[in-house]
């Protein structure tokens, strides 16, 4: 018989090696899926380090991997501390970039001081606004938003098919749909030389270190955790609950929104939709694993980097199929979740009550 | 508006509707049959995902068609089995592990497909289940051709419903179902489990979401492909609130839902030159969102829907 | 009362119960016996491991130590299976919980037979089962319509099914906890009247209480618990309420006494409220709170008290009439202006409206308050500020924690409340709305509460007191109104009213019908 004793609180030394044990868990758990596809199993793990870290290159990609990721993972690690179960990060990354590359493609023009602010403006904009009807649908109407959220992915992404295909659609593309490239002055700069690093992450980190702060610090972040740990306390305590979902929703939907900015103003140049791999879907696993910290989602992104990374570099290798790396990441998102209850409740193995091993 | 006239009179468009409401009624069934018991299972899309695949590869395999049904609903029970515990005894966020398991379903189903098929450039085939030719019954005008155009698998989950139906309300079984997801203390407290009756009804549940997944690949086309399931998972959980978790009223709303989708294919048809496809291509997932808008007030969630529970504490 | 003949042969009997929960230790080795044919009074103040003891009885836990036997069919005491309400059930015990255990979207007849028969059946035996509940209702005289669904039924019939669920399942012993919390005076006397006519019948009843008044009139015999141990166990007859209460509390205990005050201006006047849907709706609700009072509100719950606290707490429009606080009209406020302009509150369920349970006590504390300047300067909280706040509050409102920044979780009820009562009163607010606020507290931490109240009273504070318990209404308020179905009944002066004639009200009956 197992039994679950509620703890106090606990360290942050516990909480980050009890989320580091889950992890190895989850890498230690995808050997069975290697072993079915006939990998030797260290030398595909060997494989997947070098791939992505065993050169410059290789981390560079690692760290232009991870960018979008820390974006929606932070768009989720700030709507999930409200309890706003906001699933819709990967419409968001699809709006936030189809709003950048409206703006980008020559709807203003001017010199880079004025167009790239104007792009991660439009783009951010735009996240927020479609995360924005979710959250006043969960307010006013009590429509629950982990539903809508999640359709809403299929509708954007079917939409922006259809820009591509129509309006927005590249007349020198031979055909292909996909948008005219950003202009060169909107493009976010790279940060080396003949490496994909872009500008982009360092958006991402001063946003993880600004959500940090607004949560940590702030009136606002005091109130969303309020409302995420207690929401109708925080209502009895006069603190503003609608307004307090409806800022989170705008600003997890804004930073998902960035996230589609970098893609296509900082690596990709244009938009197409295939953008995302499920950056979306892979930051709810980034936001899990860092424990909605925001701090923690920096390198819980790192971590899922380097896993898609890694594995595609072995999947060249081997020639087994990449979706090993989004199995470790789910089986990471669960081996997360369960970890959580050793940091919530001490564990403990009691024996069997003597009449029950009597009567049986 | 003659042409919307021929439409709705045809019969075709109705064995259309049925068709495509097929899948959603098995979906609509299983997350019912979790949430009257208390537990919200998001892991439905990933288990559509696994019972198109675990079912077709049976039956390439050799398994027989219905022994490919019987491995979608076993695969289906596995991964349901998986978040009953997590979100039963271990009572852990019924949110995050739903969405979990969808992630693991979906990526074990692609990664087990592309391992066993390795470089096939167009997906295999296989032979899949055939309509049911009922000598006279079929020649019922109308809805003889409605009805009996479709496969076996339709008529399971016609069957389905009505099974679910008697279960609920005529048995002890659905009583206590009905109980658990309204007050576990009050199922514990007159000496039955509750963790038994919530993983129970997940694993069931799972199971039969399942074979909406296996008639994709299994009836409604012959092969499977990435991406197939497509958002149908989350359109029977926007159903199951449409339906106010009743199973008939889940069949009316799959058969509406299925019916839109046949007549707006059939629009398309007619006026597609004007309009984008993808707009048509958008109009489940929005019909879905307007659904819930329109319960929205009413909705009548089962009130331990979303809470563990957790033995001595009340 | 008569009590059972000596030779009635035990029916249940708890030996060296002990329970912990982590260093709490709930049940000390406690030891029991329950006779066929009688009433156990099983008294104690909150927190005294009453419930636990119950709990472990009926399965619900396990004991660390000790064991249950029951009477088994060859007439001696057999062992009860620990953890499995499941045997409990099997060996006769049955059990009606505080918080009723019923599934409110069934009828009264689906939760009685719920768990009576086996799963796998295909059909539910209905008639059958029917023949036996109409006449258990006609031999015990508890009355209920069986087929409608329990939301539609009122607190009192719930409490019977309850009963009813037991019986019908052929239980020896019944166990009740705090049976009369929700009940009017009128309607706890017919259940006692029931329990008698039940022991008479050969059953053995335990209720668990902290009234001394119904322990006194009903029971043969009480054993009472303190800080987890029997500390007596004695006949009812012979033993006194003073004897009992000094057992109950471990000391002499000195209540709190209203002074008479002298009222003020009318502060806060609602008039012809409604608002509010369904059984909790309130409609022409009107009352008039005058500075330097403390008004109380006496009801059943689930009249509407709930809904009247949230058109208070400004957390519920109203559909009809206004609120005037100090002669202005109060148009749509919202929780926070409610606060802002001296309305406090003091919630009903202490743990899921008063405190965010993970968040430290300090900022609980500081949680109403927090945006205004000493808490925050340009949106930026003011830590050290908050802090040194939660600092003085804990010592001045004497709340046990580890320090400021432990979870506020982590807390007793009682510290729990001194949270709620020092973040809302020390603002000198005009108007303080207590809902229940000593509801499941222990003694020290109610006469905390009550001498609070006074306070506030006392500098001039207006005070809306809503309970259930007639003792602590009679005992604090100045002037007390009746509130039932939705309905308030005028206030009039404690002096003028009594239990009865408050019961009567409560259950309905307007003052002329009373007299």
């Amino acid at each position: 018989m197992i039994r679950f004793e509620p703890r106090g609180p606990v360290a942050v030394s516990k909480v980050i090696s009890v989320t580091v044990a889950a992890a190895v868990a989850a890498l230690v758990l995808a050997a069975v899926p290697m072993l079915f596809a006939g990998l030797s199993v260290f030398e595909a793990y060997g494989l997947m380090i070098k791939g992505a870290f065993g050169s410059a290159f290789a981390f560079t990609e690692m760290l232009t991997r991870a960018t979008p990721l820390i974006l929606t993972g932070l768009a989720a690690a700030v709507a999930f501390r409200a309890k706003l179960w906001n699933i819709g990060a990967e419409g968001q990354l699809y709006a936030g970039a189809l709003a950048a590359v409206a703006v980008g493609t020559g709807l203003i023009s001017g010199p880079s001081f004025v167009l790239i602010p104007a792009v991660i403006l439009a783009g951010a904009l735009m996240g927020g606004l479609v995360m924005l009807g979710p959250t006043l649908l969960k307010t006013r109407l009590g429509v629950d938003e982990v539903v809508t959220t999640l359709l809403l992915n299929f509708v954007i992404l079917l939409f922006v098919q259809m820009m591509l295909e129509g309006p927005m659609k590249d007349p020198m593309g031979m055909g292909w749909p996909q948008s005219e490239p950003i202009l060169d002055e909107a493009a976010l700069p790279k940060l080396m030389d003949r490496m994909r690093i872009h500008w982009g992450l360092i958006i991402a980190l001063i946003s993880a270190l600004g959500v940090y702060f607004v949560l940590k610090r702030t009136v606002w972040g005091f109130e969303i955790r309020a409302v995420g740990e207690n929401a109708s306390a925080a209502r009895h305590a006069g603190i503003p609950v609608t307004a307090t979902f409806i800022r989170v929703g705008l600003l997890s939907g804004a930073l998902a929104g960035l996230a589609g900015v970098g893609e296509v103003a900082g690596l990709k140049g244009y938009l197409t939709a295939d953008l995302s791999p499920g950056f979306g879907y892979s930051g709810i696993v980034v936001a899990m694993l860092a424990g909605l910290s925001p701090i923690g989602v920096v390198f819980a992104a790192l971590f899922i980097a380097s896993i898609f990374v890694g594995a595609d570099s072995m999947s060249r290798a081997t020639g087994v199929s990449n979706y090993l790396a989004d199995l470790i990441v789910a089986m990471a998102l669960l081996c997360v979740l369960v970890s959580g209850l050793f940091l919530r409740f001490k564990i403990r193995f009691v024996g069997a009550p003597h009449a029950k091993e009597a009567s049986k | 508006m003659i042409e919307i006239l021929d439409i709705l009179v045809s019969e075709n468009f109705w064995a259309a509707s049925l068709r495509i409401a097929t899948p959603l009624i098995f979906g609509v069934i299983g997350a019912l049959i979790c949430e009257r018991a208390g537990v919200l299972n998001l892991g439905i899309e990933g288990i559509f995902t696994a019972g198109a695949m675990a079912g077709w590869m049976a039956v390439w395999l050799g398994a027989g068609l219905w022994g490919g049904v019987l491995v979608a609903a076993l695969a289906g029970g596995l991964f349901g089995l998986l978040h009953a515990i997590l979100t039963v005894p271990l009572g852990l966020s019924q949110h995050v592990s739903g969405i979990g398991v969808t992630l693991f379903a979906t990526s074990l189903s692609y990664f087990i497909y592309r391992t066993a098929l390795p470089d096939v450039s167009s997906p295999p085939r296989i032979e899949a289940f055939q309509p049911l030719d009922i000598p006279t019954l079929s020649d019922l005008p109308f809805i003889g051709p409605a009805l009996f155009q479709q496969t076996s698998l339709t008529f399971l989950a016609l069957i389905l419903v009505l099974a679910t139906s008697y279960v609920l309300y005529r048995t002890p079984l659905g009583l206590a179902i009905q109980a658990v997801g309204d007050n576990p203390s009050a199922v514990e407290s007159q000496g039955l489990s509750v963790y038994a009756l919530r993983m129970g009804a997940v694993v069931v549940g799972s199971s039969i979401m399942a074979l909406g997944g296996a008639f994709l690949t299994m009836s409604a086309f012959d092969a499977f492909f990435f991406g197939m399931v497509n958002g149908r998972g989350w359109i029977c959980i926007a159903l199951t609130v449409f339906a106010s978790w009743r199973p008939g009223k889940a069949l009316i709303g799959a058969l509406l839902f299925g019916a839109f989708d046949a007549f707006q294919v059939r629009l398309q048809t007619e006026v597609g030159s004007f309009i984008p496809g993808q707009v048509f291509l958008m109009m489940p997932y929005i019909l879905s969102i307007i659904a819930l808008i329109v319960v929205a007030r009413k909705a009548d969630y089962p009130r331990a829907l979303l809470v563990p529970y957790f033995r001595g504490q009340r | 009362m008569a009590p059972p003949a000596i030779d009635a042969p035990v029916l249940l009997r708890l030996e060296g119960i002990t329970k912990r929960f982590g260093a709490l230790t709930a049940n000390g080795d406690v030891s029991l016996d329950l006779r066929q044919g009688e009433i156990l009074a099983l008294l104690g103040e909150n927190g005294a491991g009453k419930t636990t003891l119950m709990n472990i009885l009926f399965g619900h836990y396990v004991a660390d130590e000790g064991q249950v036997l029951v009477l088994g069919s060859h007439g001696a005491l057999e062992e009860l299976e620990p953890g499995s309400p499941h045997a409990a059930l099997d060996a006769g015990i049955g059990m009606v919980h505080q918080h009723f255990t019923l599934a409110e979207n069934l009828s009264a007849f689906d939760n009685i037979l719920l768990g009576t028969e086996p799963l796998s059946a295909i059909k539910s035996a209905r008639l059958p089962a029917r023949k036996k509940l109409d006449e258990l209702m006609e031999r015990s005289g508890l009355a209920v319509n069986l087929d409608t669904r329990i939301s539609n039924l009122s607190v009192g019939e719930k409490q019977r099914v309850e009963i009813l669920k037991a019986l019908y399942r052929d239980a020896r012993v019944l166990v009740l906890d705090e049976p009369t919390a929700v009940l009017t005076p009128q309607e706890s006397e017919t259940l006692f009247a029931t329990l008698t006519k039940l022991a008479g019948d050969g059953l053995g009843i335990i209720f668990i209480s902290h009234k001394l008044a119904e322990v006194m009139a009903s029971s043969h015999r009480v054993a009472v618990l303190r800080g987890g141990r029997k500390v007596a166990d004695l006949p009812t007859e012979g033993s006194s309420q003073r004897q009992l209460a000094e057992l109950m509390v471990g000391h002499e205990i000195s209540e709190t006494v209203r002074e008479p005050g002298t009222p003020g201006a009318p502060l806060f006047v609602l008039t012809g409220v409604a608002a509010g849907h369904g059984r909790d709706a309130i409609s022409d609700v009107s009352l008039d709170l005058r500075a330097g009072e403390i008004l109380g509100i006496a009801g059943v719950s689930g009249n509407g008290q709930t809904t009247l606290a949230r058109v208070i707490s400004g957390l519920e429009t109203v559909s009809a009439g206004i609120l005037m606080l100090e002669g202005d009209e109060l148009g749509q406020v919202s929780a926070r202006q409610m606060i802002d302009i001296g309305l406090a509150r003091i919630p009903e369920d202490r743990h899921h409206d008063g405190i965010v349970g993970a968040m430290t006590v300090s900022e609980n504390l500081a949680i109403e308050g927090i945006r205004k300047p000493e808490n925050q300067r340009f949106g930026m909280l003011r830590f050290s500020a908050m802090r040194d706040r939660a600092k003085d509050l804990i010592e001045a409102y004497d709340i046990r924690c580890q320090s400021e920044a432990s979870p506020a979780r982590l807390l007793s009820g009682g510290n729990i409340q001194k949270i709620v009562l020092a973040r809302t009163l020390e603002t000198e607010p005009k108007v303080v709305l207590a809902a229940q606020p000593s509801r499941g507290l222990d003694v020290g931490a109610t006469s905390d509460v009550h001498k609070r109240l006074l306070a506030a009273r006392a500098r001039g504070a207006g005070v809306i007191l809503i309970s259930e318990d007639l003792d602590e209404l009679m005992r604090l308020s100045d002037r007390i109104a009746v509130i039932h179905r939705g309905h308030l009944s005028q206030a009039e002066p404690t002096e003028d009213l009594d239990r009865s004639k408050l019961g009567l009200r409560m259950a309905g009956h307007d003052g002329e019908e009373a007299a």
